[in-house]
């Protein structure tokens, strides 16, 4: 941005207010420091962005290359044009907001509607690699054949000394042929006249090529294939897996079996039997009717969902209810020494969550635990053991570690309702309790109303406290299902996206968007109903 | 102007650094990039305990044949998910440093590419090599192989007793507070441990095929033997032997406070009690049910990933410089963890601990990798600690066989 106003002011008289907002105006245009350091700043942006355009042509991702270049673009027309202040001010945290939020949440939202988990996590052309790949057995006891490898016109061939001590030469489709005029070292090959013979750092340098080669060691393929390992030895394989890439079926040649793709995702036989790895597609809304029709995942999914509602609202309703209480208490002026009770009070808040809910899992110990040898005098009380005892442990850990934040907000809302409401009731004839019922409590639930909510929805996604303290337990062995009495919806979706072997990202993702829905759902209802509350004022 | 400077400032960092992040998405993968795509440098994820003597080994490797090695730590927890997600994307390491039983996932999900050791495998231990097998096909170079055996205070208990019983009456003769101490969890007790007192009954999680190979289709846990393992379990429980209170940490505590002649645990734990000064002994783990106590074995080894465009420097590093005598020792020497290379092994078994661990070690059975055994998982720890904490043994212990099943089949 330039320096020097556009037109000229001249002689014209202005009053010391304009006088001054020109002064302004001219710092905040700024002066040539100002300007160096903005096209520093652009420069080392673009020359980022540059480097990485290099970068992502050469890996031939247009789509972000795309994006690379319009973001660029957009954040030099902005920061180099005159004006648009609110867009210098704006551009990048709409740019973050962009990559860590938007972008998270369509991914996410996109995986639910795919079958991505264990075993279908890449693409069909993986998929098909990496099962040859695997297919691929070394022939039983075949032996070590000593290898050099030969370049001729950048074709690669293999020479092998066989363990009989002949030489033969062969490559790709090229089945190995006996040489008899190669040099030797030892007793091994290591060149043949009008070949080149590769070191190891030429090797290295064309190894994927390399080592896709494989020699066929006879005209029949079902000889089997010398490949090679690192380039200096070679070993006989035999592969019982066969691609027909234009039929796009596997066939297993020991069993005759075809596997064909039958749009699941993977390649499966007539029988219903799958080949694993297969691959990621689109099953559009399966996870979700899975969720609801599936009898091992419907099962739970009810019972758990119930739990988290009786759980968040608990929660909030018993932590509010025990900070409340005791900001009345500590809010009396006869009170002695309030300070130091506050401070106290306030320590569980000051301490991690999921700390504190592993020391409390600690002192929860039936046998060791403080809670049962201390205080109960070696009573064996399980309560992390039994359902409901476990269920009412969370409740009470969760009271102990909400309610001084419940405290610090509603100390504050209490003594922002004026004097003169209570003293007026009080002229009235009201006595403290319907003081406190008819006039306090909807004054502070206009302001605390909001925080309730909020509250309530972190209760409902609050995954730390269940993961460290019951880590969902106890389970209810007769069940059959993974899930405990403790679950809620997140640790639920935890345990079905990353407990176990057998990992379905696809259905955790789906349950991701219904704790969504339903979060959100009750978030607007009660925003809603809290608007009824204002009009009190 | 000053205000103001702070404010442009503020602005120009936030730019570069949006910039920075927006570009660092796909600078990331370049980097990654370079070391998959170009032939140039090799990339190992490594947990931070091994990560110092890989640096030498990998400076080696450098100076013999030019390829630089670029060892990324992580978090040894952490390997596995990350290999499973990145290789798809072509974005993840040449080689990774991982446990056996996370082969079957990753051949589930395509990210290992076989591993070809040609005559060196004879030179590992079998149960290591077996480990790093499926499917009759070698995924990886093992080097560590670890299981549990019976430490003894031998101030407490002078022989070794022979069967589950005698452990448990000399154990009282000791006149300890516990005659015998394993970690179990309230919750899922703890199968691992739990296991070799399983075999002795002859209940195997699964059978094996011909290839010696485990089977996911013949499962093994709720026959006649586990039936009478489950009984045992309870009777157990009810005697106060087995307590699921117990946890890993409490039973450690309580050995090196001397509370008990007998610990049911694995190398990691025993340098804790000779640093408490107790005389231990390795025993091997006493017999419950007439049979061998056969352990699981855990192996631990290098994979290479089916994406790797440095197939040949990837092999090259793992069989031939990761297989070597002189790293394995050093491996070891550094872990702890008895090597799998057998000539290392002899060397370092001149430790009676691991002499002692190692000879456990012979009748030890490799936890199954295929990933059947997820859904074993699922079911059995909890089963054993309800039989333990008194539920009825016979009927929990059918139906946590014919859950697993159905998690199996479905």
């Amino acid at each position: 941005m330039t320096t020097t106003p556009e037109t000229d002011p001249g002689p014209i008289r202005q009053s010391a207010r304009a006088k001054r907002a020109t002064r302004i105006a001219d710092a905040a245009a700024g002066g040539w420091k100002i300007v160096a350091i903005k096209i520093l700043g652009l420069g080392v942006v673009d020359a980022i962005a540059i480097y990485a355009l290099f970068v992502l042509v050469r890996s031939e991702s247009w789509l972000v290359a795309g994006l690379v270049v319009a973001v660029t673009l957009l954040v030099n027309w902005i920061y180099f044009s005159r004006g648009k202040l609110p867009a210098k001010y704006l551009a990048p945290g709409l740019i973050f907001l962009a990559i860590f939020q938007i972008f998270v949440l369509l991914y996410s939202g996109y995986i639910a509607f795919t079958n991505y988990g264990t075993g279908h996590n890449s693409t069909k052309a993986d998929a098909v690699n990496s099962l040859l790949l695997s297919s691929q057995n070394r022939v039983a006891d075949s032996p070590n054949y000593r290898l050099t490898v030969l370049e001729q016109l950048g074709e690669i061939s293999f020479l092998v000394t066989e363990p009989d001590g002949s030489v033969s030469i062969g490559g790709e489709e090229r089945p190995l042929k006996e040489v008899n005029n190669a040099q030797l070292e030892g007793d091994v090959a290591v060149g043949l006249a009008g070949y080149t013979s590769l070191g190891f750092q030429d090797i290295l340098g064309r190894q994927s090529a390399i080592a896709a080669i494989s020699v066929p060691l006879t005209d029949d393929p079902n000889d089997g294939m010398l490949r090679t390992p690192d380039g200096s030895s070679a070993f006989l394989y035999t592969s019982s897996l066969d691609y027909d890439e234009a039929a796009g079926t596997m066939r297993d040649k020991n069993s005759g079996i075809t596997y064909s793709d039958i749009g699941t995702g993977a390649f499966t036989s007539d029988n219903g039997q799958e080949l694993l790895p297969g691959w990621k597609i689109e099953v559009g809304l399966d996870n979700f009717v899975r969720a609801f029709t599936e009898e091992s995942i419907r099962g739970p999914l009810i019972s758990v969902t119930v739990w988290t509602f009786a759980f968040a609202f608990l929660s909030v309703f018993t932590t509010f209810a025990l900070g409340l209480f005791l900001a009345i208490v500590f809010n009396d002026k006869r009170m002695k020494s309030r300070k130091y009770y506050r401070i106290i009070m306030i320590l569980p808040y000051a301490f991690p969550g999921f700390l504190s809910a592993l020391v409390w899992a600690g002192m929860m110990n039936q046998e060791f635990g403080f809670i049962n040898t201390v205080l109960l005098g070696g009573a064996e009380v399980p309560w992390l053991t039994n359902e409901w005892l476990a269920k009412g442990s969370v409740l009470f850990v969760n009271l102990w570690l909400g309610f001084p934040y419940m405290f610090l907000v509603t100390t504050g809302a209490l003594q922002a309702i004026p004097e003169e409401l209570t003293e007026a009731a009080t002229v009235d004839g009201a006595k403290p309790w319907a003081i406190f019922r008819f006039v306090k409590l909807p004054l502070l639930l206009v302001s605390v109303a909001p925080l309730l909510i909020s509250s309530f929805a972190f209760n409902f996604n609050n995954f730390n406290l269940i993961y460290m303290l019951t880590n969902g337990g106890p389970r209810d062995v007769s069940a059959g299902v993974n899930v405990g009495a403790t679950d809620i919806l997140i640790s639920m979706v935890y345990k079905v996206a990353f407990v176990g072997a057998n990992r379905d990202y696809g259905l955790a993702s789906a349950f991701a968007i219904i704790i969504f829905i339903l979060v959100a759902g009750i978030a607007i209802i009660s925003f809603r109903r809290t608007k009824s509350l204002e009009e009190l004022n | 102007m000053r205000v103001n400077n702070k404010g442009l400032w503020a602005v120009g960092a936030l730019t570069v650094t949006a910039s920075l992040a927006l570009t660092g998405c796909t600078a990331a993968s370049d980097t990654a990039d370079n070391g998959a795509g170009t032939g140039e440098a090799l990339t190992v994820w490594v947990d931070a305990d091994r990560a110092a003597v890989l640096k030498d080994a990998a400076a080696d490797f450098t100076a013999e044949t030019g390829v630089e090695v670029k060892l990324v730590q992580k978090e040894f927890g952490d390997i596995r998910d990350q290999f499973i997600a990145q290789v798809p994307t072509g974005k993840g390491p040449d080689v990774v440093i991982g446990a056996h039983d996370w082969l079957g996932t990753f051949v589930t999900n395509g990210v290992v590419a076989p591993v070809e050791l040609g005559d060196k495998a004879d030179a590992f231990q079998d149960v290591g090599i077996t480990a790093m097998s499926y499917e009759g096909q070698v995924y990886g170079v093992p080097y560590s192989i670890e299981n549990i055996a019976l430490v003894r205070n031998t101030a407490l208990a002078p022989s070794t007793p022979a069967t589950f019983d005698e452990m448990v009456t000399m154990g009282k003769a000791a006149g300890t507070e516990y005659p015998f101490l394993v970690g179990l969890d309230p919750e899922a007790a703890d199968p691992y441990h739990l296991y070799p007192f399983q075999t002795s009954f002859g209940a195997p999680v699964f059978g094996t095929a011909a290839d010696g190979s485990y089977d996911a289709d013949a499962l093994e846990i709720g026959n006649a033997g586990g039936d009478k393992f489950a009984a045992w379990l309870a009777a157990q429980g009810a005697a106060g032997v087995l307590n699921t209170n117990i946890t890993g940490d409490l039973a450690k505590e309580k050995f090196i406070a001397g509370e008990s002649p007998f610990y049911l645990t694995g190398p990691w734990n025993v340098p804790a009690a000779v640093e408490a000064g107790i005389d231990v002994a390795i025993d091997p783990i006493p017999s419950a049910g007439g049979e061998t106590a056969q352990p699981f074995v855990g192996v631990q080894g290098f994979f290479v990933s089916s994406k790797s465009e440095n197939a040949l420097a990837a092999n090259e590093f793992i069989v031939n410089y990761m297989g070597s005598e002189e790293v394995q020792t050093a491996l070891f020497e550094v872990g702890g963890r008895a090597p799998a290379l057998t000539a290392s092994f002899e060397a370092a078994s001149a430790d009676p601990i691991v002499a002692g661990f190692g000879a456990v070690g012979e009748n030890a059975v490799p936890m199954p990798s295929i990933p059947a055994m997820g859904a074993v998982w699922e079911f059995w720890g909890v089963t054993e600690a309800a039989i333990i904490n008194g539920g009825d043994a016979t009927s929990l212990w059918q139906k946590m066989s014919g859950d697993i099943e159905t998690a199996i089949a479905g």
